[in-house]
């Protein structure tokens, strides 16, 4: 890696302990803030009492849903629950405290009636005709706007025409963020009246809905201001806003700062969860493997609320069949409610359920046509001028195929694969190689305007301020945009200060999801630089006499192409067109073209550009006791062009990991209705010894229309994992067709 | 509650002062001395965010009754670097792009300054078993034990 490369704007402030989290700061006066929970699957309030609680010596208020100063809700999601609560994380009082244990002594003296009412405990019982009625407005418990249909072709012809008709069910389970900081904000007044919020948040700009709904203060009165986040993965949104609304009416009510940090087990109960997935797939196929009809039903499970369910469902359509030509398509993706903690967005936006079901499919189909994996692939790989199942030509060059061919030879997998089929079956532990290639829509696409701002300012002794309206959740996303800047203006990174957001200072920029960080988050900042450069150049002409398009910088100068010892300093150009009176402050924003989506058909086009991976697992299974492992993922991924390649391997080996978590040990348990693996010592994720060797390349390419040429890497790096993990175990001998793959499941099978 | 009088070596600097009897180390760390590095991520000893060395080891400071570290010496991650001289593993966490959030970061450090102290060089394997107590849900652990190993080498050992 170059220097630059492993350059990171945060860094040593995160080794030395000085990166300040939203649970590191202290406000003089400030006071604890608690949640009371309902602890109840699905139950009507009797009643509520707090007057023991009051009674504790420094409990300074509490506060019930009548209590709440504007809305009671945000989105559809409880600030505090009025009447009936819909699942065991439902807040019904607040307490603020002068200290944690007096704000603990409350909790446990607060009294509630509650009279059970007949709880929806999966998706399955959800869609009974019998089942009860989560939300009045929706009788049959699907969550509003979720249902996504895709139609092409003839369905009905498709079948007739093929050989092979195969059906399969896939199902994968609740999956925790388990980001190792958990929720905290901290809430204060500033001198006018307005809030300030410091939080951990991944998305300041709903953070600030989310309080204004709850306080009844206009937009420019709520100032949320991000701190240090210490992961997310797409969690720290509802979850954030509730917190950061019900601090916020807590410190209006008392005219004191509040915080509020969560403890983990409260992270887990009220947080989103990965959306589980019920996939039935019908699949038909020509004798020689050509894919002709494909019939889906996908459902996931939204639990008590929802506001991601319709976004997400709306990338499930566009992937469900994978990276895949077929020409006849019948799909149909809902959600619903139920009575367990909400679904919402996590790394990947259900791209690795599907991922994993339609991968599985493929296998099951090959082995059905008695053809290898590879083969039944290549067959029907999407090529560049194909059509999409939602109807889009593929104009960019579409490498599902090169990264696939690259992958396996980068993982021996056709040597391997045979040795793995010759393997005594006997022995106790057996293996197997499987692989997925999978393709992502970059940025939000048809789902949402992927318009975002950035500002830049260089400073008169050239130092660099950079702010995005996009925000680093850990990712390293304030690095890559400094990166972008110092690569464009030729300059030092150390020069670059990367702020996180404050709403209070840039453009509303939308969420920082869909892997928009750097794809889309970067062409502001491009933008930006390409004006500051117009003005440095023009003034450094000015100083050396020539013309700007004679110059060129690099090294923290400025000079003459032809004669390089013609030169200005970086800080003095800065300094010269900063008193000749140019702005070196400009704000930019990024639009993009309209894209075209009809709902009923599914048909449109969905994305401008698509990120194309593979992965490559090898798995060792212990017939004795179940337990499966990894032992080896190779991944190739084309991202486009790598910004940061410290930052992007990062990103690849997170991405691997969790999926590794996800494939084999990762499932929320639940006791009717409420969960049970509330804390890392009954929810496991992987530790460094669970770590398989990773080897991983990225596959450059060109003609996408990424920033600098960057597609979308995030969440690619997760979502082919689980799906080749499974494709692995079956090749050892365990066709698992739910996640997590526990050693349980694997021991039933072995023992029929 | 009563308060008892609590003495403490902490990076170095001898700390002697009155505290509640059941605070642990951690909030004694983080409330009281203002060293907000060492970081609470699940409270019953299993994600390691809190790690810190007492005593030359490295030890889950939300399990530590602070009390009973009475006498004892602690480093944390803030007593790594000597002014704007990184320690060797900070520097080679810098360097291999070891970290993304951070959160995980100041525990991770700590259990591999402990695990360097009692051995210089220790095989890969050795490394994910010292942090293997210390979870990250970032990183995939990848560039942190390439990190840890390198350091070692700069250090002489591996």
């Amino acid at each position: 890696m170059s220097v630059h490369d492993s350059w990171r704007v945060d860094a040593r402030e995160k080794v030395t302990g000085q990166a300040r989290f939203a649970a590191d700061l202290h406000i003089p006066g400030q006071l604890i803030g608690k949640v009371w929970r309902s602890g109840q699957t699905h139950a009507r309030i009797v009643s509520l009492d707090a007057t023991e609680a009051k009674k504790i010596p420094g409990v300074v208020k509490i506060m019930l849903a009548g209590d709440m100063p504007a809305h009671t809700t945000w989105s559809t999601y409880p600030f505090l629950a009025q009447g009936r609560v819909l699942y065991q994380g439902d807040a019904v009082a607040l307490v603020a405290a002068e200290s944690e244990e007096a704000a603990l002594a409350a909790l446990a003296q607060m009294e509630a009636v509650y009279e059970a009412l007949p709880p929806v405990l999966s998706l399955d019982e959800a869609l009974e005709e019998s089942a009860p009625i989560l939300h009045n407005s929706y009788p049959d418990n699907r969550v509003a706007n979720s249902h996504w249909p895709v139609r092409k072709g003839n369905i009905r012809e498709g079948f007739e025409q093929s050989d092979l008709v195969l059906e399969r069910e896939y199902r994968t389970s609740h999956v925790e963020h388990a980001y190792i900081e958990p929720e905290a904000v901290v809430v204060m007044t500033d001198w006018d009246g307005s809030l300030i919020i410091y939080g951990s948040t991944q998305n300041p700009f709903n953070t600030r809905r989310a309080v204004a709904a709850a306080t009844g203060y206009p937009l420019n009165k709520v100032r949320v201001v991000q701190q240090a986040v210490g992961g997310s993965f797409g969690g720290k949104e509802e979850s954030v806003g509730l917190l950061a609304g019900r601090a916020s009416v807590l410190c209006l009510a008392t005219g004191r700062p509040v915080k509020m940090t969560y403890s983990r087990e409260e992270s887990v109960i009220e947080s989103s969860k990965r959306h589980p997935f019920r996939f039935r797939y019908k699949v038909g196929a020509k004798r020689d493997g050509r894919l002709m009809a494909l019939q889906a039903e996908l459902v996931d499970e939204g639990g008590a609320y929802n506001f991601q369910a319709q976004f997400m469902n709306w990338r499930a359509c566009v992937h469900a069949a994978g990276v895949y030509h077929i020409p006849n398509v019948e799909i149909d993706v809902y959600a619903v409610h139920t009575n367990h903690v909400f679904g919402g967005a996590m790394r990947g936006y259900s791209s690795p359920q599907i991922i994993f079901a339609q991968e599985s499919l493929m296998d099951e189909l090959a082995a059905a046509l008695g053809l290898e994996p590879l083969a039944l692939r290549r067959l029907n790989f999407l090529r560049e001028g194909d059509e999409t199942i939602t109807g889009q030509i593929l104009h960019e060059p579409v490498n599902a195929e090169k990264v696939t061919l690259r992958a396996l030879d980068l993982a021996d997998y056709e040597r391997k694969k045979e040795a793995y089929r010759r393997q005594d079956p006997d022995t106790r532990q057996v293996g197997g190689i499987g692989f997925a290639t999978c393709f992502r829509g970059c940025g939000l696409g048809a789902e949402a305007p992927d318009a975002t701002g950035a500002i830049l300012s260089v400073q008169e002794d050239g130092s660099i301020v950079v702010r995005s309206s996009l925000t680093d959740m850990g990712q390293g996303l304030q690095t890559a945009h400094a990166q972008l800047v110092a690569r464009e203006l030729g300059v030092s990174p150390a020069r670059i200060v990367s702020k996180p957001v404050d709403t209070s200072l840039v453009p509303e920029g939308g969420m920082t999801v869909a892997s928009r960080g750097t794809y889309s988050g970067g062409k502001p900042i491009l933008q930006a630089v390409a004006r500051i450069k117009q003005i440095l150049l023009h003034v450094a002409a000015q100083k050396l006499e020539c013309s700007a398009g004679e110059l060129a910088m690099a090294n923290d100068c400025v000079f003459r192409r032809e004669d390089p010892s013609q030169k200005l300093s970086f800080a003095e150009v800065a300094s010269a067109a900063f008193w000749s009176g140019h702005s070196l402050s400009v704000t930019e924003w990024f639009q993009p073209g309209p894209l075209r989506w009809e709902r009923e058909t599914g048909q449109g086009e969905a994305f401008p550009s698509y990120t194309y991976s593979c992965v490559v697992a090898e798995v060792s299974v212990d017939r004795l006791t179940g337990k499966a492992t990894v032992t080896k993922l190779v991944s190739v991924h084309d991202a486009g062009r790598v910004v940061h390649a410290g930052a992007a391997s990062g990103q690849v080996y997170g991405g691997m990991a969790m999926g590794v978590g996800m494939a084999l040990m990762e499932g929320l348990n639940f006791e009717r209705g409420l969960v049970t693996s509330t804390n890392f010592d009954r929810y496991l994720i992987p530790t460094a010894a669970d770590i398989p060797e990773a080897v991983f390349e990225f596959l450059p390419s060109d003609g996408n229309s990424g920033a600098a040429g960057a597609k979308s890497l995030g969440e690619a790096t997760v979502e082919a994992v689980p799906a080749a993990v499974a494709n692995a175990l079956a090749a050892a001998g365990y066709r698992l067709r739910t996640l997590p793959a526990l050693s349980e499941s694997l021991l039933k099978r072995e023992r029929g | 509650m009563a308060k008892k009088r609590l003495c403490l070596t902490v990076n170095g600097r001898a700390i002697e002062q009155e505290i509640e009897e059941n605070l642990r180390l951690l909030d004694v760390l983080r409330d009281e001395l203002g060293l907000t590095g060492s970081k609470e991520g699940c409270g019953i000893g299993e994600c390691g965010a809190c790690t810190v060395i007492l005593d030359g080891k490295a030890v889950n400071s939300c399990l530590v009754l602070a009390l009973s570290a009475d006498g004892g010496v602690v480093e944390t991650v803030e007593g790594l670097a000597a002014g704007d001289h990184l320690d060797p593993l900070q520097e080679s966490f810098l360097d291999n792009h070891a970290l993304q959030c951070g959160f995980c970061t100041p525990g991770m450090l700590m259990s591999a300054k402990a695990l360097l102290k009692e051995n210089p060089a220790p095989g890969v394997e050795e490394i994910k078993e010292a942090i293997s107590g210390n979870l990250c849900r970032c990183t995939g652990y990848v560039q942190i034990v390439e990190a840890v190993k390198e350091a070692a080498q700069r250090l002489g050992g591996g």
